[in-house]
């Protein structure tokens, strides 16, 4: 029966899809069951007892032991299904613990997905295979609903509150990602896709950050610059020369100069320095500051700590240095993705994935 | 040849009184000021069809649209998106708000509940003719709202789009609002004419079936409309005045909205298939010529639904962000609905066996009802399972399902009550074989277009969508086949229905051999009903031969 299931439903990509299915089939044939119930006697009587001038029917007003059995045999049927659909529904409902977190922020038209890291995507999502995934999910104006048909969930996504899916993937590669609750005119085409990705091939996607970075490996320095919003510098470094309330450095002018540490020394502020500082902020303090920056190891990727340098550089050096050289971003090679993404705060046209 | 193969008694030369309720009076004035119930409900016949058409010519659109997966024709497109999502919320709209909600109740039940009491009219006979004065009044505004930039909300207006998006979306709302309480009127006079008018020596367990499922009905009607009015109020006036109750943007709660909607709207549902069933629990009987198989149960059936529907509404919303305790009690209760509908048809068919069954028009339709409720019913158990309906909800298997329910169930019982009781109408009969060959042809459509949507709603097809991919376009190019089917049927059913009014008045007072009171008049019946006021003999659907008098 392999062949009706695939025929009428789409193909399994999760463990809960198979006890879905399981339900489903069994509803089929106990549907046909009864639907056959049903018609035969329906078209059999109208045949059978067909109309013939002068026949007399009989005066069967009632049947109480009938009446009983048409009753209690369906509440029986229909309790039975009620705990069958309940079993399936308290899994869905309740996602494991060890469950990977990706937020998704939708709007018209446009899914937006965030990992734990801050890594951003648009209209595409790359998930471990058999490792459960939950999706914490808001929307920035109407409703949509975040729908995988191989991964048969589904949940609204509501503006103003928080709603979860989850799902562990069990199968390779390319899942389709639909938006089901009428969002006007870019519904339809308001699509995602779901990479089901090996160890290897998600920590490759990890280590380059998402899909922007094939549009922006080609500008560090706007990379960098969304990396400075995005990974809370900003919070303390200002651009403009300013000094902000929290109190660090600004950025402006900053490369190249020679700085005063607190402890006397004069350093040179160059790739190795601003590397240091990011990862290791405690080694050297500039004259005049609290020691009071996080270590940014962990959170930042070489990609982006490249991208935040050329930010840097461009703000402009000191004029009693030389000329910063210019930075490429090399670091490790993007896997080759279909689609394309949308920058971080601009709205991308929706892509169609067809 | 007549005889042997119908059970139509032989046209009766009896003498016709000269008076009916059509030519009692004459002018359009005398129509615009009538209190009559019957013409009252001819009048709201008239509207309920205009409805259907247009609603069913958005429907072929919407279909038609969907037939090539870049809505070309003949090489050009010929759609946008945005005139797609018109053209779905305002079938939608049309067929719910104007069209099914007042289909049977305010028209055929209008005409036929004094009758069948043995009334001379409802009890407030004014009050019905402002009944369908707001009807007129909620259409034009539903019209004009179309032409003013339309509406693309959805017919269920879920907020906030619905209070964000263009459109001339508050004067659809209010036209809603209107038809609100053009339906409570009409249930407030069921109600009242159903305690206080029946014929003398009718209690309550002599009365039709009909009366029954049309009571249960008014009484959602009273109890549920005033929901909707409110609710639609409040999306009013949050649209126009910015009152933050539904938009988060400025503190409201969307899933309130879903909320105050479905508690109307799922009540409502019943206010739709409780006429069709009421229907069918006459026409059953009727051209089986045998009583009907477990009466009571029947009527009991019909009240529980009607309670029933009162507290099932979450199942709309088992994704949409309810608690899950919520979720879980709704599904169960779900589960209850199936029983009281399953009595009803073991009821019928217990009724068919050994029974003397003629299949005219009216039977077919019947007998269609049966085949195409016993799906609409058995998928809705699909919905019901919490774990199954995660995966079917918002797809087309739901759109297939409440086809299945509303046009399977009401659409085709209420057809087959117009058939029923065109004869008592219009005084006229209808040729039979066409009657026959436009049924068929709208069963067999609605087979085709419905049930390749419940695969492809199952292979992952959400609704409401203008694009969709090429997996899908196979089953959209049989069920747009199967639409235009569907609209041959309703166009042969008009013609032959129009040309039996060409015809001078040749129908018996009883051609089906009824047993209820609005046989006993003269088709059509005079200004008042009846010329005594009749009396109950004996109860409804005794089929035993008369003991040899006369």
């Amino acid at each position: 029966m392999e062949w009706l299931r695939s025929a009428m439903l789409p193909p399994q990509g999760s463990a809960f899809a198979g006890e879905v299915d399981t339900l489903y089939m069994a509803l089929f044939w106990l549907s046909v069951v009864l639907f056959i119930g049903i018609a035969f006697p329906a078209i059999y009587f109208a045949w059978r007892y067909r109309f013939k001038p002068g026949r007399v029917t009989p005066h069967q007003t009632h049947n109480t032991m009938l009446e009983i059995i048409w009753t209690v045999i369906p509440l029986l049927l229909c309790v039975g299904i009620f705990f069958w659909g309940l079993d399936g529904w308290m899994k869905y409902a309740v996602a494991p613990g060890e469950s990977m977190q990706i937020q998704i922020s939708a709007k018209k038209w446009i899914w937006q997905f965030e990992y734990p890291d801050g890594t951003r995507t648009a209209n595409e999502i790359h998930v471990l295979i058999n490792k459960p995934v939950q999706f914490v999910m808001t929307s920035e104006d109407v409703l949509h609903d975040f729908f995988v048909p191989d991964m048969r969930v589904k949940h609204d996504i509501v503006p103003g509150r928080y709603t979860q899916v989850w799902f562990t993937p069990t199968v390779h590669g390319e899942h389709h990602v639909t938006c089901a609750e009428y969002c006007g005119k870019g519904h339809s085409d308001m699509q995602a896709k779901l990479f089901v990705d090996t160890r290897e091939e998600f920590d490759k996607f990890m280590l380059t950050g998402g899909t922007e970075w094939e549009d922006y490996k080609m500008k560090p320095a706007d990379w960098g610059k969304i990396q400075y919003e995005r990974k809370g510098c900003k919070t303390c470094h200002s651009i403009d020369g300013s000094k902000t309330a929290q109190g660090g450095p600004s950025w402006k002018g900053i490369w190249g100069k020679m700085e005063e540490m607190n402890d006397g020394k004069q350093v040179l502020v160059d790739e190795a320095y601003v590397r240091e500082s990011m990862l290791q902020p405690q080694a050297k303090i500039v004259k005049g500051y609290e020691p009071i920056m996080p270590t940014f190891q962990g959170l930042l990727r070489e990609t982006e700590i490249q991208g935040l340098m050329a930010f840097i550089k461009s703000l402009g050096n000191d004029p009693n240095g030389g000329p910063p050289a210019p930075t490429v971003l090399t670091l490790p090679p993007p896997p080759a993705k279909p689609g394309t993404a949308a920058a971080p705060g601009q709205t991308a046209p929706a892509t169609q994935p067809k | 040849m007549e005889h042997t193969l119908t059970s139509r008694a032989p046209v009766a030369d009896l003498p016709r009184p000269e008076k009916n309720y059509l030519n009692a009076t004459t002018g359009i004035w005398s129509w615009m000021t009538t209190v009559d119930h019957k013409r009252i409900g001819v009048m709201y016949l008239v509207g309920v069809l205009s409805a259907f058409f247009i609603g069913g010519v958005f429907a072929l659109l919407v279909r038609l649209s969907l037939l090539s997966p870049t809505h070309t024709l003949f090489g050009k497109q010929w759609i946008t998106a945005e005139m797609y999502n018109r053209l779905f919320t305002l079938h939608g709209a049309v067929m719910v708000f104007l069209f099914i909600i007042p289909s049977v109740p305010a028209s055929l039940a209008n005409f036929v509940l004094p009758l069948m009491l043995g009334a001379k009219d409802v009890a407030f006979p004014r009050l019905n003719l402002a009944s369908f004065y707001l009807w007129v009044i909620g259409a034009v505004m539903a019209v004009t709202s179309m032409i003013t930039g339309a509406v693309d909300t959805g017919w269920t207006f879920y907020t906030p789009y619905s209070t964000t998006t263009e459109g001339s979306v508050t004067l659809m709302i209010m036209a809603v609002f209107v038809l609100g309480f053009s339906s409570i009127f009409t249930g407030i006079n069921f109600v009242a004419t159903t305690h206080k008018l029946r014929a003398p020596g009718m209690g309550w367990f002599d009365l039709p079936l009909f009366i029954w499922g049309i009571y249960a009905t008014a009484i959602i009607q009273v109890l549920a409309t005033p929901v909707l009015g409110i609710t639609l109020a409040l999306l009013a006036m949050e649209r126009v005045f910015n009152i933050g109750i539904f938009d988060p943007k400025i503190g409201g709660d969307p899933v309130l909205f879903q909320h105050f909607f479905w508690f109307y709207s799922h009540p409502a549902v019943y206010i739709m298939i409780l006429p069709g069933m009421a229907i069918i629990s006459e026409l059953i009987p009727t051209f089986s010529k045998k009583t009907m198989f477990g009466y009571r149960a029947v009527a009991y059936s019909s009240v529980s639904l009607a309670l029933l529907s009162f507290i099932v509404w979450g199942h709309h919303m088992f994704v949409a962000g309810q608690s899950q305790l919520a979720t879980v009690v709704f599904s169960a209760l779900t589960f209850l609905v199936a029983i009281p509908s399953g009595v009803k048809m073991f009821n019928w068919l217990g009724t068919m066996y050994k029974g003397n069954i003629s299949l005219e028009t009216p039977m077919c339709y019947a007998i269609s009802f049966l085949l195409l409720f016993a799906i609409g019913g058995l998928t809705g158990i699909f919905l019901g399972a919490l774990s199954v309906d995660i995966h079917l909800t918002d797809t087309y298997f739901v759109v297939a399902h409440f086809h299945y329910v509303m046009m399977g169930g009401t659409v085709i019982a209420f057809f087959g009550g117009v058939h029923y009781w065109w004869p008592k109408i219009t005084g006229r009969m209808y040729n039979e074989n066409w009657g026959r060959f436009a049924c068929a042809l709208i069963f067999i459509g609605f087979n085709v277009t419905f049930l390749t949507q419940f695969v492809m709603g199952s292979l992952g097809m959400p609704r409401r969508y203008f694009n969709y991919l090429p997996i899908y376009h196979p089953y959209h190019v049989v069920s747009t086949i199967g639409s235009w089917i569907i609209g041959l049927g309703f166009a042969t059913m008009a013609a032959y229905l129009l040309a039996s009014l060409r015809k001078p008045m040749d129908a018996p007072d009883n051609p089906w051999g009824g047993t209820t009171l609005e046989w006993t008049t003269s088709s059509p019946p005079t200004e008042h009903n009846f010329e005594d006021q009749p009396v109950l003999q004996k109860a409804p659907y005794d089929y035993r031969p008369e003991p040899v008098a006369k």
